[in-house]
C-alpha cells in the first residue's frame, strides 16, 4: 500500500531554491544523501514525494534509495506537521500510568492515528519516546505546552483550547 | 608461474589450496561440498544477510557466514557439525514462520529453494509460531505480480534491479520487522519506472515474485468455436523450453514444441522467426537510408521491449536514434490480422493471436499505443516459456515423448537469421547478412559474423558494407545499455548502428524463461549454452539470409509494396513516448 501523507505539497519557489543550493555542495560528496535529507527536512519539515524527487535527481540515485534510506531512519517524515504538534509520551513510566488510553483518545478525538496529520493541517500526532519529566506521568503536549497527569477523559478539553 | 598466492586451509578435515581472496563457500565447492546460500549471488549479492551458508571456522567467537569470508592461511572450517546444521534449521525456520505457506497451490511449489532446503533440513515450518510482518495483497501489474507474502528478504531481486539493470525500482523499505521490498513510497510497480524486464523473477529464490500468467485467457480464446487462435513462438523459447521437462540446458525441442502447440489447440502455429526476418528487412533497409541518405545515427534497434521502455523512461532524448520498426512479435501480430486475414478471407475481428516468449515485457508491449491494426490488438496474449510448460503439463502432454512436429505456411517460414534473434548480436549479425547483400549486390562468402556473438557485455565490431565503414556495437543487460546511451548522449559514440537487448545475454535468459537456481546459474554458463542452441540451428539451415525467406518476399510482392513503403510503414512501425519517471 502506498505510503502518501494525503496532504497536499505546498512548497514554495524559495524552499526549492534553498534545496537546490544545498544540494549542490552535497551532489559529490560521498555518503552525501543522509546530510541532504537533513537539510530538506530543515527546510520542508518533512520529506514529501515532491521533494525526494528533486534529491534523487540532483544526487544521481533512484528515487527508491532515497524512499529506502528515508523509511529506514525515524529522523525522517514523509507526513508534515500540523499547526499543532501534538506528542503523547509512551516512555516507560508514562505508559504505566496510562499513557496507552490518552493516546487512543487522541486518535479519536481528530480521527486520525499516531503518525498522520488532519485533513486541515492543523492537528498531527506523534507517539514520543521518553520526554523526560516522568514525574508528571502520564504526559501529552501541544507544540510548547506540557500537560501532566492527565487521563483519557481530559483530552477532549484540552484539544478544545485549539481549535 | 602465476603470481597468485595460494592459501592453503582445511576443510572438514581436508586439505584445500585456493587462491587468496576465495571465499569459503567457493574453496569448499573445490573439494565437492556444497554449503547451501539463500541470498547469495556471485558478484551481485555478497552481502552475508541470509545466514544460511553459515559454518564453524576454529578459533571464531560465532559462526561466520561462508560467502562472504574469505579463506586464510591455517584455517579450519567444518561445514556440516551439529552445530551448523541446527543454526542453518533455526534460521530456515524462522524464515517460515514469517512466510506464506501456500506451497501446494504456489506457481514455484518444487522449483522453491526455501522449500528445497527445508526439505534437506528436515524443518518444521510452524515451529515458531507468531505474528506476520507481510499482510499486504500481492502487487498485480500486467506483466508481473509480486507477493511479499512469500517474500524472504533475500535482496537478490533488489540487486538484479541495482546492479545488473541499474533501473533500481524495487529497493527494502522501512526497517526491522517491517522491512519491505517495494518501490519508492511503497506504491504499485506499475507506478514507477519499471522497464518490465522480469530479471528479479528469475532470481527469485521463492513463489514471492511470477509473471501475471495469461494462460485462462488463452484458454478461453481456444474453447470459443469463433475464434482462430494462431500462436507464434520466439526464438528464444525453442532453446529453454525442454529444461522444464528435463532436457539439459542448451536442447533446442522446437519440432517437440511444435507437436505440443498443435495438441494444446492451436489452430495454426506460426513463429516469431518470421517477424524477426520480417523485422531484419524493414531495419536493414532503414539502416541503409540513413547510412546513405543522412538520417539519424547511430540507429539503434527496437526489438527489446524492456529496452524500449529503458529508453522511453531514462534516455527519451535518444528517440531518434531508435529504428521504427515494431518487434518481431507485434509484426508477426500485425501481420497475422491483416495480409494473412485477407488472403484467407478472415475477419480478424475473430483471430486471436498468441505469442510465446522468454520474456514478461512483451506481455506490457502488446498493450502500447500503436500496435494495432484495424482497431485489434497486434498480439491478444503472451504467454511466457514457463506459462507453456505449465500448459503442456496441465493438459497432460508427455513432452518428451511427442514426435517432432511442422509448422503451418506461409507465417510459420523462417530462415537462420530469424533464429539467432534469440540471443545477443544475433540482430546485428542478421541484418549485417542483409545490409551488406543489399548495398553490394553481392553475396557474402561468409555468413558468421562471431565478432557480435557471445557474452561479452558490450562488443564492437567494424565491418564493410559496400564502400562504407560501418562501425557497430552491441550490448545486452541495461547497465551496459546505459554505458552505450551515455556515450551517444556526450556525441562520443562513432558508432552507425547498434544492437540492445535488455536482458543479460540477450532473450535466451529473458525474464520469462525457466527458472534455475542461484547454484546453477552461478556454475553453468547457462546462457552461453542456450545461445549455442540457437546458433547450431542457424548453422544447419539451408536458407540463413532473412531476404532467403520466400515467405516474407512474398509478403511484400502480392501485399505490401515497397520494403520501407507507405503500407510497410502503416503496418509494420511504431512510435516512441517520452515516459515520465514519476
Amino acid at each position: 500500500m502506498a505510503k502518501t501523507s494525503g496532504v497536499p505539497f505546498q512548497g514554495t519557489k524559495e524552499q526549492e531554491k534553498q534545496l537546490r543550493e544545498k544540494l549542490a555542495e552535497l551532489k559529490d560528496v560521498q555518503g552525501g544523501l543522509m546530510p541532504a535529507l537533513q537539510e530538506a527536512q530543515a527546510i520542508y519539515g518533512y520529506l514529501p514525494k515532491e521533494v525526494q524527487i528533486i534529491i534523487a535527481e540532483v544526487m544521481g540515485v533512484s528515487l527508491e534509495e532515497v524512499y529506502g534510506v528515508v523509511s529506514f531512519y525515524a529522523q525522517f517524515t514523509i507526513v508534515p506537521k500540523g499547526k499543532y504538534k501534538i506528542g503523547v509520551c509512551l516512555g516507560t513510566a508514562c505508559y504505566v500510568k496510562g499513557s496507552g488510553e490518552v493516546l487512543a483518545e487522541v486518535e479519536k478525538v481528530l480521527g486520525i492515528k499516531a503518525g498522520q496529520i488532519t485533513s486541515d493541517a492543523k492537528f498531527s500526532i506523534d507517539a514520543t519516546r521518553c520526554i523526560g519529566c516522568c514525574g508528571l506521568a502520564p504526559v501529552m503536549t501541544v507544540n510548547d505546552d506540557v500537560y501532566g497527569r492527565i487521563t483519557a477523559k481530559d483530552v477532549a478539553g484540552i484539544l478544545a483550547k485549539y481549535n | 608461474m602465476s603470481d597468485i598466492k595460494m592459501v592453503n586451509l582445511k576443510i572438514d578435515g581436508i586439505d584445500v589450496s585456493v587462491p587468496a581472496g576465495t571465499t569459503i563457500l567457493e574453496a569448499a565447492k573445490t573439494i565437492g561440498i556444497k554449503i547451501p546460500t539463500l541470498c547469495y549471488m556471485k558478484e551481485i549479492n555478497e552481502i552475508g544477510a541470509c545466514r544460511v551458508c553459515v559454518v564453524e571456522v576454529k578459533g571464531a567467537r560465532t559462526l561466520v557466514a561462508s560467502c562472504v569470508f574469505p579463506v586464510s592461511e591455517g584455517m579450519e572450517v567444518t561445514t556440516n557439525s551439529e552445530r551448523v546444521y541446527n543454526a542453518r534449521k533455526t534460521t530456515l525456520e524462522l524464515m517460515l514462520s514469517d512466510h506464506k505457506k501456500d506451497c501446494l497451490s504456489c506457481e514455484r511449489n518444487l522449483k522453491c529453494e526455501l522449500q528445497a532446503l527445508s526439505n534437506e533440513y528436515g524443518c518444521n515450518a510452524y515451529r515458531f509460531r507468531g505474528a506476520t510482518s507481510k499482510n499486504e495483497p500481492a502487487d498485480v501489474t500486467d506483466y508481473l505480480v509480486r507477493d511479499n507474502a512469500k517474500c524472504i528478504l533475500c535482496r537478490r531481486c533488489v540487486a538484479v534491479c541495482n546492479k545488473v539493470q541499474t533501473v533500481a525500482v524495487i529497493g527494502a523499505n522501512e526497517r526491522g520487522f517491517k522491512t519491505n521490498v517495494s518501490p519508492a513510497f511503497e506504491e504499485s510497480l506499475a507506478a514507477s519506472p519499471c522497464v518490465a524486464c522480469g530479471q528479479c523473477i528469475n532470481v527469485c529464490p521463492t513463489g514471492a515474485l511470477h509473471e501475471k500468467s495469461e494462460i485462462d485467457n488463452v484458454k478461453k480464446a481456444i474453447a470459443d468455436p469463433e475464434k482462430i487462435v494462431v500462436v507464434a513462438s520466439a526464438p528464444a523459447v525453442r532453446a529453454a523450453l525442454g529444461e522444464e521437462f528435463g532436457y539439459p540446458i542448451g536442447t533446442n525441442v522446437e519440432g517437440k514444441m511444435f507437436t505440443a502447440l498443435r495438441r494444446l489447440g492451436f489452430d495454426k502455429i506460426f513463429d516469431v522467426n518470421f517477424g524477426a526476418d520480417m523485422t531484419i528487412i524493414e531495419e536493414s533497409h532503414e539502416l541503409v537510408e540513413r547510412l546513405t541518405k543522412g538520417g539519424v545515427l547511430p540507429m539503434i534497434t527496437s526489438c527489446s521491449p524492456g529496452w524500449v521502455r529503458y529508453m522511453e523512461f531514462y534516455y527519451p532524448d535518444l528517440i531518434p536514434h531508435f529504428s521504427t520498426c515494431k518487434s518481431p512479435q507485434q509484426m508477426t501480430g500485425a501481420l497475422i490480422k491483416t495480409y494473412w486475414a485477407e488472403k484467407n478471407g478472415i475477419d480478424p475481428k475473430n483471430i486471436y493471436v498468441v505469442s510465446v516468449m522468454p520474456c514478461t515485457a512483451k506481455k506490457a508491449e502488446k498493450l502500447r499505443d500503436n500496435e494495432q491494426e484495424n482497431g485489434y490488438p497486434d498480439v491478444d496474449a503472451v504467454l511466457t516459456t514457463r506459462e507453456l510448460a505449465k500448459f503442456i503439463k496441465e493438459k497432460g502432454l508427455m513432452f518428451n515423448e511427442l514426435p517432432d512436429g511442422t509448422i503451418d505456411n506461409p507465417l510459420g517460414e523462417f530462415t537462420g537469421a530469424g533464429v539467432i534473434f534469440g540471443a545477443s548480436g544475433g540482430v546485428m549479425e542478421a541484418a549485417l547478412r542483409t545490409a551488406v547483400e543489399k548495398v553490394t549486390g553481392k553475396t557474402l562468402d561468409k555468413l558468421d559474423f562471431t565478432e557480435v556473438r557471445g557474452m561479452e557485455g558490450i562488443k564492437e565490431a567494424t565491418y564493410k558494407v559496400g564502400d562504407l565503414n560501418v562501425k557497430v556495437a552491441v550490448a545486452n543487460g541495461l547497465k551496459n545499455a546505459k554505458i552505450i546511451c551515455d556515450l551517444i548522449r556526450e556525441g562520443k559514440a562513432d558508432y552507425q548502428f547498434i544492437e540492445i537487448m535488455c536482458c543479460p545475454g540477450g532473450c535466451i535468459n529473458g525474464g520469462g524463461q525457466p527458472i534455475l537456481d542461484a547454484y546453477t546459474r552461478r556454475n553453468v554458463d547457462y546462457k552461453s549454452l542456450r545461445a549455442n542452441a540457437l546458433y547450431s540451428e542457424d548453422a544447419k539451415l539451408k536458407l540463413r539470409k532473412s531476404h532467403d525467406n520466400k515467405a516474407v518476399m512474398e509478403v511484400y510482392e502480392t501485399y505490401l509494396g515497397e520494403v520501407g513503403g507507405h503500407k510497410a510503414h502503416e503496418i509494420l512501425h511504431t512510435k516512441y513516448v517520452a515516459r515520465k519517471k514519476y
